[in-house]
């Protein structure tokens, strides 16, 4: 018996060396995991390199002018004429309709949920609008064309609005970013401290005084972060606007005609035969990389202006 | 006990027999008590017992969060503010309050004050009105010079007088001050008693404080409370006298532990 | 109450502040209602092309095609199989024998080729739920005197035949099994893909990345990503995928295929660009998930000597998981929705063979509605809307399973 307990504390002797032990296994592991975490700059440097390879090659073929791209209102590939301003025109207008939809109803639902509902009618509000964010964009493309449509034909008159229109696809898209409004300011809003709430009530302040003029202003930072993530989604939506919104590029005011948006584009260029090197097939990269670049600076706005001007409350 | 539904004119606030609940919990029990004209009330004891639950009664602060209810009455000139057809919005504009943390609206000192007064219909020369408010506060020398300046750019103590100004800028007849000096410095702590005492020439006051001295100092009345012999946790008010009486010589036993510092 | 003594230069607004407080409310209610009132209308006009009259015309009638009494839609495999042979031109039939064996087909097939090839139903016209209810009489009076020859049925276009069918070109035959296969494999990959990555980023970012601005540029980098617009990843993927990487993803390199008539717009490559798609996302979810953890968990296993993979293996997976799948399934759920990336990438327009490998030509249930949807004839707005339900109750179950989960493993601590 004490020799064993002699032997056990021989051992324990012998391993009782504090110094770290190379654990092959876990370095071998963190090395796997920094990879992972590493991927996706991956994706991120090959969206840069590809898109502006292609572009690049793009702005480079002979028909090809950037100043001319940038400044003329024509995109006629087949007579070589690439101005993007039809196609951007369309996609600043369903945006524009689109943002008239999200912004004011979006805001009240917040507004609605976060001052004035009760518990009940928020749990089941909710995961209705959560749904409404969930449903694929192909099916809100359908929904445009077979009700919305045919319901502005009827009210404005069949001669006044053409059968696809960016008129019913921005309506549509402005359904599909109401959600995403709406749970972004809300959020904004559960920020504001109580004590600024109860300060105000302490006033003698109604509910909506304390609504619309102590917590929505409190919150403002975080609103508009909202409403530049939802311009930002509205440009680069693309299902909504090919199915109804029209297959042509045309340079227009009229939201009651077809006109196809850069999204809508890319879409039906690379829908049909596309061979590589084709001037289309270039022509969809530059405006990838064009589409990319929009996003991307409004995300960084809106994150800047989270980070910049988030308000202080104490 | 008097059985007529008026009140004698030197008492601004009563309550008859209130019981406050929080959902089926009973949380303050059976308060009978009567706060005068122009005095200032204190209401101590122990942390827990309801005196900040008992407070915001006055002025219907309760009813923000879900659930919470009253049996009783609470009169106010003489009017139980808890009647059917009583706008809560009404009652605040008459009895303000000053919260235990500073919460001045994260807008400019002046707005602070100007926003208040414009939602009750205020057409009058505002400047004029911020100023009479700040003053009234002892708050005006200080910040006259940043008028513009956001209210939470100044002190605490600073902050809170600016709070003080915020709610007397509307006339209420009673201020209602939840342990306003807990979260300052002993210096703003004592400014604000200061304060209080020039205030209550024109407002009554009513102050929950878990500072035994500063309601020894500072009030005239005090009502003691503590958790009830008869409901389980639920405080009640066991005496209410002269701040002297409860403080020289309580009538209550349980009293006399508190405040000479052999209990709570 | 009695009204405070007018205090110098204040108004009694009261009952126009209340006033105005209560249109706003109603106008805040109102927008709440115009999103639910949307969503219904949504799912209203879907089922409203979904189901209602048709009146078709058979090129050829097939009651003369019984045989011995029994109609053709009961008739064996053998008898289908020896009507085609003998209504077909032989070149025709020893294509189709070619390209699968009948003796392989199973009958559903070979019953849809004769609808096809022999019967050949022609649409003549459609009406939806709505009207097919109210105005029954009117359609069967306009029927009996425009299209005399015509059949009218009340079809429900979303059956369980439709979902077992292969896509035809066919309105009244065809099915959504090709697309709803394509989707599955494509699925398949995406996950391959997105969730060991996603999940070991996560883990990452919230246990071994230390705060330096490396790690703060792959975080903000991750945050991005989500941002950008999902064309653009079909874009990236039509690039990379499809044709640098055209020798994996056609499957050229395992030898399995000539480059001649294969390219790299396979399944593969569908799956691999939705996988770069949601791999932002099943990252965030998955970080929120490990940091639900709480602290107390990972001290008690560094307490007792545990290094950090065993701790985060045996004791912060184990209780962020729930939330980790349930992250993963809402991934799925966009994924299979997307259309844009996979028409970028090339989906297939005329595809009737199921999947059966990675290098196979794709098509989705999504792309199919979108194809159904852009042409004009109305029975093909009635199939988009029967695949439009198809994929709504697959995202339904989808997201039903994903609360289920959160629900029954969310452990309290």
């Amino acid at each position: 018996m004490a020799e064993l307990t002699l032997k056990k504390a021989e051992k324990k002797a012998s391993t009782n060396n504090l110094r770290r032990k190379p654990r092959l296994g876990e370095t071998i592991i963190q090395g796997l995991l920094f990879f992972c975490g590493f991927f996706s700059i991956f994706t991120t440097l090959g969206i840069v390199y590809e898109l502006g390879k292609e572009a690049l090659l793009f702005f480079q073929m002979p028909e090809v002018n950037l100043l001319a791209t940038l400044t003329t209102t024509e995109w006629k590939p087949h007579i070589g004429k690439f101005g993007i301003w039809p196609l951007l025109n369309s996609t600043l207008m369903t945006t524009f309709i689109a943002m008239t939809i999200a912004i004011p109803l979006g805001m009240s639902v917040a507004v609605y949920l976060s001052e004035y509902a009760a518990p009940r009618v928020r749990n089941t509000l909710k995961p209705i609008l959560e749904v409404l964010a969930g449903i694929p964009t192909i099916v809100y493309g359908y929904f445009a064309l077979t009700f919305v449509t045919p319901i502005l034909r009827e009210i404005f008159g069949r001669d006044v609005v053409q059968i696809y229109n960016t008129a019913s696809a921005g309506l549509v898209m402005g359904i599909l970013i109401l959600p995403l409004i709406t749970s972004m300011t809300e959020d904004a809003l559960s920020a504001v401290p109580r004590s600024l709430r109860e300060a105000a009530y302490g006033m003698g302040a109604t509910k909506l005084e304390v609504a619309l003029q102590i917590v929505v202003p409190a919150a403002l930072s975080g609103i508009a972060a909202a409403i530049i993530v939802g311009i930002s989604r509205a440009i680069g939506e693309t299902m909504i606007v090919a199915v109804a919104a029209g297959a042509g590029p045309n340079f227009t005011f009229n939201p009651f005609v077809g006109a196809e948006t850069i999204t809508g584009h890319i879409v039906r260029i690379s829908g049909g035969d596309l061979s590589y090197d084709s001037i289309d097939y270039n022509s969809i990269f530059a405006l990838g990389l064009f589409l990319f670049c929009v996003t991307l600076v409004l995300n960084i706005i809106s994150q800047t202006i989270v980070r910049r001007f988030r308000e202080v409350y104490e | 006990m008097a059985t007529n539904n008026t009140l004698e004119p030197q008492y601004v606030l009563e309550t008859r027999d209130l019981d406050i609940y929080y959902g089926s919990f009973k949380a303050v029990t059976g308060v009978n008590m009567k706060v005068e004209r122009n005095k200032i009330t204190a209401i101590i004891g122990p942390s827990g017992v309801g005196k900040s639950t008992l407070l915001r009664v006055f002025n219907r602060m309760n009813e923000l969060y879900a659930g919470t209810s009253i049996k009783g009455q609470v009169m106010f000139d003489g009017e139980d503010i808890y009647a059917r057809d009583v706008d809560p919005v009404e009652v605040r504009y008459r009895i303000g309050m000053v919260f235990q943390k500073p919460n001045p609206f994260p807008k400019s000192i002046y707005e602070n004050i100007a926003w208040t007064a414009r939602i009750h219909g205020y057409k009058g020369n505002m400047d004029e009105l911020v100023e009479n408010s700040l003053r009234q506060a002892a708050l005006w020398d200080e910040v006259k010079d940043k008028l513009q300046q956001s209210g939470l750019s100044i002190s605490g103590g600073q902050q809170q007088r600016l709070c003080i100004a915020r709610a007397i800028s509307i006339k209420p007849e009673v201020i209602l001050m939840d342990e306003p000096a807990s979260a300052l410095d002993p210096i703003a702590t004592l400014k604000i008693e200061e304060l209080m005492q020039e205030l209550k020439k024109n407002y009554t006051i009513v102050i929950v404080t878990h500072n035994m001295q500063q309601a020894a100092r500072a009030s005239d009345y005090t009502a003691m409370m503590m958790l009830s012999d008869r409901v389980l946790r639920s405080g009640t008010v066991i005496e209410f006298d002269d701040t002297k009486v409860i403080f020289t010589n309580p009538k209550d036993k349980r009293t006399e532990d508190y405040v000479t510092g052999r209990f709570g | 109450m009695k009204e405070k003594l007018v205090v110098q230069g204040f108004a009694n607004n009261l009952k126009a502040r209340n006033r105005t407080g209560v249109i706003w409310h109603v106008i805040f209610q109102a927008s709440t209602a115009v999103g639910v009132i949307a969503l219904i209308a949504l799912l209203f006009n879907v089922s409203d092309g979904a189901f209602g009259y048709v009146a078709y015309e058979a090129r050829v009638d097939p009651d003369t095609l019984s045989v011995a009494g029994v109609p053709v839609e009961d008739q064996s495999k053998e008898q289908l199989v020896s009507l085609l042979q003998s209504t077909l031109s032989s070149g025709a039939y020893n294509k189709l024998e070619n390209e699968k064996p009948f003796g392989s087909r199973p009958r559903e097939e070979v019953y849809q080729l004769v609808v096809e090839r022999i019967i050949k139903p022609k649409v003549v016209e459609v009406w939806n739920l709505w009207p097919s209810l109210t105005q029954a009489d009117e359609i069967r009076a306009t029927v009996a005197k425009d299209h005399p020859k015509a059949e009218l049925e009340f079809v429900s276009w979303l059956t369980s035949d439709f979902v077992t069918r292969p896509q035809t070109s066919e309105p009244l035959a065809t099915g959504v099994r090709t697309a709803i296969l394509g989707s599955l494999w494509t699925i398949l990959f995406t996950i391959l893909l997105a969730f060991p990555i996603g999940v070991g980023a996560a883990i990452y970012l919230e246990e071994y990345a230390s705060e330096n601005r490396l790690n703060r540029i792959i975080q903000t980098n991750i945050n991005n990503l989500a941002g950008v617009p999902s064309i653009v990843y079909g874009i990236l993927g039509l690039a990379i995928f499809v044709r640098a990487l055209e020798p994996l993803t056609s499957g050229e390199m395992f030898g399995l295929v000539n480059l001649t008539s294969e390219n790299g717009r396979t399944v593969l490559s569908a799956g691999l660009t939705l996988g770069l798609l949601v791999l932002p996302i099943i990252i965030i979810n998955a970080q929120e998930a490990i940091r639900a953890v709480p602290r107390s968990l990972r001290n008690a296993s560094f307490g007792v000597g545990a290094t950090k993979w065993q701790t985060v293996w045996s004791h912060v997976l184990p209780t962020a998981l729930p939330g980790i799948l349930t992250g993963t399934i809402l991934a799925i759920s966009r994924a299979i929705g997307e259309t844009a990336p996979l028409v970028v990438v090339g989906a297939s327009t005329a595809i009737s063979f199921d999947p059966s490998s990675p290098f196979s030509k794709f098509t989705t249930l999504p792309i199919q509605i979108y194809q159904w949807t852009s042409r004009p004839q109305d029975e093909f707005r009635s199939l988009a809307a029967a695949s439009i339900l198809v994929l709504l109750i697959l995202l339904l179950s989808l997201n039903a399973f994903a609360i289920l989960l959160r629900n029954r493993f969310s452990r309290r601590f």
